[in-house]
């Protein structure tokens, strides 16, 4: 084994304080995620301007909206581990785009199945082409593709080239996604019967709404950290692995 | 491909023979933007030709585009009392699936004939091969709208070829073909190369496929072209930021082959 493997082996697995601090992280997913669920169910005062079912829906906001923050930290992360890696072709950094997307993937589906759940009690139906419901869909879609993409790749660098190159592309084409979506709808009738889509199903936000949207906020912030890093490290170990076995062969 | 490579040797040879002094291959290039259209016009016409006696591209993607309208004719015979109401999906829908069929065979039969190396080891810059490819990948998109259009018009009895919707079909073709060579460079090497670049291609296809129904839509509706000039300039855009990646992006595609 030559010395640069042999440095790549030490730090391909995390080192002592990494191991602590990965675990506080852990922890604080864990209290942070729990404190998100009482104060979303306990702690928020019901929205003052819904009612019934509405009113109980609305309280799916929180995650929902925590769903779609991880999902828009991960494909923000994505981007630039594929530019970073495009320009320092370090493994590192595309080991990081991939496990941002696996994860952003995760918190994209979260956020559509919270919509469907959201939407049915309030705009009476599982599904419409809003605007964000249309980008976010086919975002996900993307990115699924990416990772499918990925897997038919055998060459570890050519794999990491491809998909950088696909995530710049991926990336791009969300804003222009939106932007057709929102003029698209213009020209169908709306369903809701008013121009603003979001207007059905708004609601006022009060104190402790606002207390529980920081506590999603910084729940949802530590969740994403502590699956994105393990994953980060399982990928890493996941090439160390490979390395190994090619040495051995 | 390998019938011009042959011509190429066949004249070199033939070249020695008569003059005894060993010259050296020359390589013709020519200097400048027109030096570089020229090569990316060398590399389109290579495929188009290589289409024009193998005839294997476009046939399958006309006969698939008319058996898609039909289809689609067929599906939605005893549901949608007017033509005008899905017309603007089905045009765009079978021309974005259609044009798979070609935008997989651009590099995938040079992979397949094994004479990608050889394409690669053309004295052009790799740019040249993607806007050649582009080009010619646009051709037979372009030829297998002229007649998927019109089966359009005759299955759902609506004029899709009026006013703007030409200028559209052809921005979003750009956007499409430019696109869809890039990937299909990238899936090229790939296990299931066929299933897996619809998968990459539709998702970012999503921008062209909406602005070219919003048009399509809105000019069947007999709106003025403010109310639809926005889908032009979309599609506009697209072509521009699409077009400056794969530029930018395709050297790094074989940079270790």
């Amino acid at each position: 084994m030559s010395t640069t493997s042999l440095r790549r082996a030490r730090s391909a697995g995390t080192s002592g304080l990494g191991h602590i601090g990965l675990l506080v992280l852990n922890i604080g997913a864990v209290i942070g995620m729990a404190g998100l669920m009482w104060a979303s169910l306990l702690y928020a005062l019901p929205a003052s301007n819904l009612a019934g079912d509405e009113q109980t829906a609305q309280r799916i906001f929180y995650i929902h909206m925590g769903c779609n923050f991880g999902a828009l930290a991960g494909f923000l992360v994505s981007l630039v581990g594929s530019v970073i890696y495009l320009v320092k072709r370090d493994l590192d950094w595309d080991r990081a785009a991939q496990a941002a997307i696996e994860v952003g993937t995760l918190f994209g589906i979260g956020t559509i199945l919270t919509g469907i759940f959201w939407a049915k009690p309030t705009w009476n139906t599982y599904w419409t082409w809003d605007p964000r419901l249309t980008t976010s869909t086919i975002t996900v879609l993307i990115y699924i593709a990416y990772l499918l993409f990925r897997n038919g790749i055998d060459t570890r660098q050519t794999r990491a080239r491809f998909g950088s190159i696909y995530a710049l592309f991926a990336f791009a084409s969300v804003p222009l996604t939106y932007y057709s979506a929102r003029w698209f709808r213009s020209i169908h009738p709306v369903v809701f019967g008013s121009d603003n889509p979001d207007a059905e199903g708004g609601f006022n936000i009060g104190v402790t709404m606002t207390h529980t949207l920081w506590i999603a906020v910084i729940a949802f912030s530590l969740l994403f950290s502590m699956l994105m890093l393990q994953r980060w490290r399982q990928l890493r170990l996941e090439d160390r692995i490979f390395e190994l076995r090619e040495e051995i062969e | 491909m390998s019938m011009s490579v042959a011509t190429e040797s066949h004249r070199v040879e033939s070249h020695r023979a008569e003059s005894h002094r060993a010259v050296p291959v020359q390589m013709y290039t020519q200097p400048g933007h027109a030096g570089y259209w020229r090569k990316v016009w060398a590399i389109a016409a290579k495929d188009l030709r290589a289409e024009v006696r193998a005839k294997e591209v476009l046939g399958t993607m006309i006969a698939f585009g008319l058996l898609a309208v039909v289809v689609f004719g067929l599906a939605f015979d005893l549901r949608v009392p007017q033509g005008a109401m899905v017309a603007p999906g089905v045009l765009w829908g079978v021309i974005l699936f259609a044009g798979v069929l070609g935008l997989h065979r651009s590099f995938g039969a040079e992979m397949d004939r094994h004479t990608l190396p050889a394409l690669l080891l053309a004295p052009v810059d790799r740019s040249a091969i993607y806007f050649g490819k582009f080009l010619a990948q646009f051709v037979f998109l372009a030829a297998a709208v002229v007649v998927i259009a019109p089966a359009v018009v005759v299955i759902f009895n609506v004029n899709v070829l009026q006013g703007w919707i030409p200028v559209g079909l052809l921005l979003g073709l750009i956007g499409y073909t430019g696109v869809g060579t890039l990937f299909g460079a990238l899936t090229a090497g790939i296990r299931a190369r066929e299933s897996m670049l619809p998968i990459l291609l539709m998702p970012v296809m999503a921008p062209v496929f909406m602005a070219g129904i919003g048009l399509t839509a809105n000019v069947l509706d007999g709106r003025t072209f403010v109310d639809f000039r926005h889908w032009l300039l979309l599609l506009g855009i697209y072509d521009v930021v699409f077009l400056t990646i794969a530029y930018l992006v395709f050297d790094m595609i074989w940079e270790d082959s």
